[in-house]
């Protein structure tokens, strides 16, 4: 099978600061990928040595098993969306969209046909005469992406291109880039730090932290068996309760909760001893006194669609709890006692 | 702003309206003495007939102005033609001051993108630097700069030194010391504006534009030079016009042949030579042709703006 990118042991240092760690990965043809990580992880590193901004410190980095890891920006067939846009100030929305066409050296009236295509693609052909900073944040944004789609690279790169924009723009900007990507089959490769935008897009996502690369996976993977305590608390939310290890066979393992309580849950880990379990808020349902575990409310927060509500496990450890705010629901009032029920996978061991 | 409804005043605004005249005096005074007052006193005097050895007569005359533009022959009796005494010594101010403002784009710029792409907290001691030669008198630098280049000066010296010339090269009293002396004067302003430019201009558009396949070249010529364009413009601006009226330059590094309008403009208010009227009239000459080339500017700036 054919790779789009092929990252292989990259490593990026700034004199005595190492961004990147021997980073290897790959990406496929037509893929939606994700970069996802802190800010300070490495992820924009990562992105700008594909495009060519940054030098390579050691590794190599191929394009369809071509390296390009030296090669100067230019000359690279692919394309970036740039967290600020980037759009020319002085060049009307048309111009902006044909650069690249005519920088490849096609002539006027192909490269005006086809940046009107693409105008058309991202709804703004009626714009197509104005100046970038006549446009709204949005517009300005789908100008970008349809200025770096124009040329047809073989890879599109974007580097955070929603975090500018506001919350309800934002959403809908998630669906038509996912729209985007799977109408004109080219790679993305998307970098953010914000792992709801991760979860909705993505084919595949590379969790990252600290210069590494700590997962990857699809969403599903990412979400319900991360590998270790990073990936678990940076996706999402979750409990994270030490514990000890009664028995690893497989990858399932038999846990003791405080309190005393034994359950079976999936381990990303195979040695005993302490360590880090995550269970997911929604995972965990009320139940009445006496099937399962037992815990005290000590509070109820109301989140609108949701219920989040905090108990404590026999011996004080603090789980949250999400249910949702069906009519059904019966709410649980602060002080008493309730049962615990972990649904199957509600719980994963992690490796630290 | 406040005025935009003038009878929907709240009491701020009416508070604003009864200290207007106040508040506004300084400027009105400062621009009124130091900018209204002495332009309309050399128009006036433009007008008058000259007194020998310097000074005026109250009493209206053309005289100044056609001396300027028309040619009688040497004793007024030829039927009139067009003077190009003047005008080519205005034109020659033109070359001067064009040759130097192009000299000082060409250091000035490479200098400003140096300075301006600098780490934020060297660029300061960068314009420091530039600056430092302009602590010393314009006057005291351009006899320095005579005694550098003149024909047994250190520059010179040097030059026969190393063996690159067998004989010292003439560089005193030639087009080429005023244009360097006008280079030297006026380079900072120049390099200023650029700078201010350049530091304003978004470096992620030159990625953006490599990204799109533009060579280096091409990134300097569609992207940079039209954004930072404004800076280049005024720092010509700002360099032209004060060479066409420079006289230190001309007069200390050109010698007698290569007369400028600043020049021009310093005789006539010399007591000896004296005719203010004429002085005044090629002043003010002077001034329309700058103000119509700031005009250009301006329009060419609202053009930009308004694409």
């Amino acid at each position: 099978m054919n790779n789009a990118i092929d990252i292989r042991m990259v490593t990026k240092t700034y004199g005595t600061v190492t961004a990147l760690k021997a980073v290897s990965l790959s990406i496929m043809d037509n893929e939606f990928f994700t970069l996802l990580g802190p800010s300070g992880c490495g992820k924009t590193t990562l992105l700008r040595m594909i495009a060519g901004f940054e030098d390579v410190t050691q590794g190599d980095i191929l394009l369809f098993g071509q390296n390009i890891a030296t090669l100067d920006p230019n000359l690279r067939p692919v394309n970036t969306v740039f967290q600020q846009y980037a759009l020319f100030p002085h060049m009307s929305v048309i111009d902006n969209v044909a650069f690249g066409l005519k920088m490849k050296g096609l002539d006027l009236p192909t490269r005006t046909a086809r940046a009107g295509e693409m105008l058309e693609m991202v709804h703004l052909s009626s714009f197509a005469d104005r100046l970038p900073a006549q446009l709204s944040g949005g517009q300005q944004q789908r100008v970008a992406l349809a200025r770096a789609l124009a040329p047809q690279p073989k890879v599109l790169l974007l580097d955070e291109p929603l975090s500018a924009l506001d919350l309800k723009l934002r959403q809908a900007m998630r669906m038509e880039l996912k729209q985007l990507q799977q109408d004109t089959g080219i790679t993305f490769i998307f970098v953010t730090h914000d792992q709801e935008e991760a979860l909705t897009m993505s084919n595949r996502i590379a969790v990252m932290s600290a210069g590494h690369v700590q997962q990857i996976g699809t969403p599903r993977d990412i979400y319900e068996t991360p590998v270790n305590r990073f990936v678990a608390d940076f996706i999402g939310e979750t409990n994270l309760l030490e514990v000890d290890v009664a028995s690893i066979a497989g990858d399932r393992a038999q846990v003791i909760l405080p309190g005393g309580h034994a359950i079976t849950c999936s381990t990303a880990t195979h040695d005993a001893g302490r360590h880090h379990l995550s269970i997911r808020p929604e995972r965990l349902t009320l139940v009445p006194l006496g099937a399962g575990m037992e815990a005290v409310v000590d509070q109820v927060i109301y989140l609108g669609t949701d219920l989040q509500v905090l108990v404590r496990l026999d011996g004080g450890t603090p789980l949250q709890v999400r249910i949702q705010n069906a009519a059904r629901t019966q709410v649980p009032a602060p002080g008493s006692r309730i049962g615990l029920h972990l649904e199957e996978g509600a719980a994963r061991l992690l490796a630290d | 702003m406040a005025g935009a409804a003038p009878d929907s005043g709240t009491s701020a605004e009416t508070t604003y309206r009864s200290a207007r005249v106040p508040l506004l005096l300084p400027t009105w005074l400062v621009i009124g003495i130091f900018l209204i007052l002495p332009v309309a006193l050399m128009a006036v005097y433009s007008f008058l007939t000259k007194e020998m050895r310097g000074g005026v007569i109250w009493e209206f005359s053309l005289a100044a102005y056609d001396q300027f533009f028309i040619n009688r022959g040497l004793f007024g009796d030829e039927p009139p033609s067009l003077e190009w005494t003047y005008i080519s010594v205005f034109g020659r101010s033109i070359a001067q001051a064009a040759t130097a403002t192009t000299l000082c784009l060409l250091i000035g710029f490479p200098t400003a993108w140096f300075i301006a792409t600098r780490p934020p907290a060297t660029r300061g001691v960068w314009l420091f630097l530039i600056t430092v030669p302009y602590w010393v008198n314009l006057l005291i630098r351009t006899v320095s700069l005579r005694f550098l280049i003149r024909e047994n000066g250190p520059l010179n010296d040097a030059l026969l030194g190393t063996g690159l010339i067998s004989e010292p090269l003439a560089m005193i009293n030639t087009n080429f010391a005023v244009q360097l002396g006008l280079f030297y004067s006026y380079l900072p302003f120049m390099v200023l504006p650029i700078y201010a430019a350049v530091e304003r201009y978004n470096f992620t558009l030159s990625e953006a534009a490599a990204d799109l396949y533009a060579s280096r070249w091409v990134i300097l010529r569609e992207i940079v030079l039209p954004i930072v364009k404004p800076g280049i413009i005024a720092g010509c601006l700002l360099v032209f016009i004060p060479s066409m009226g420079a006289f230190l330059a001309p007069n200390l590094l050109g010698g007698a042949k290569n007369f400028m309008i600043g020049s021009l403009i310093e005789e006539q208010f010399k007591r000896s030579l004296g005719n203010w009227p004429f002085g005044a009239a090629v002043s003010m000459i002077l001034m329309s042709l700058v103000l119509i080339l700031l005009m250009l500017y301006a329009r060419s700036m609202a053009k930009t703006e308004a694409r």
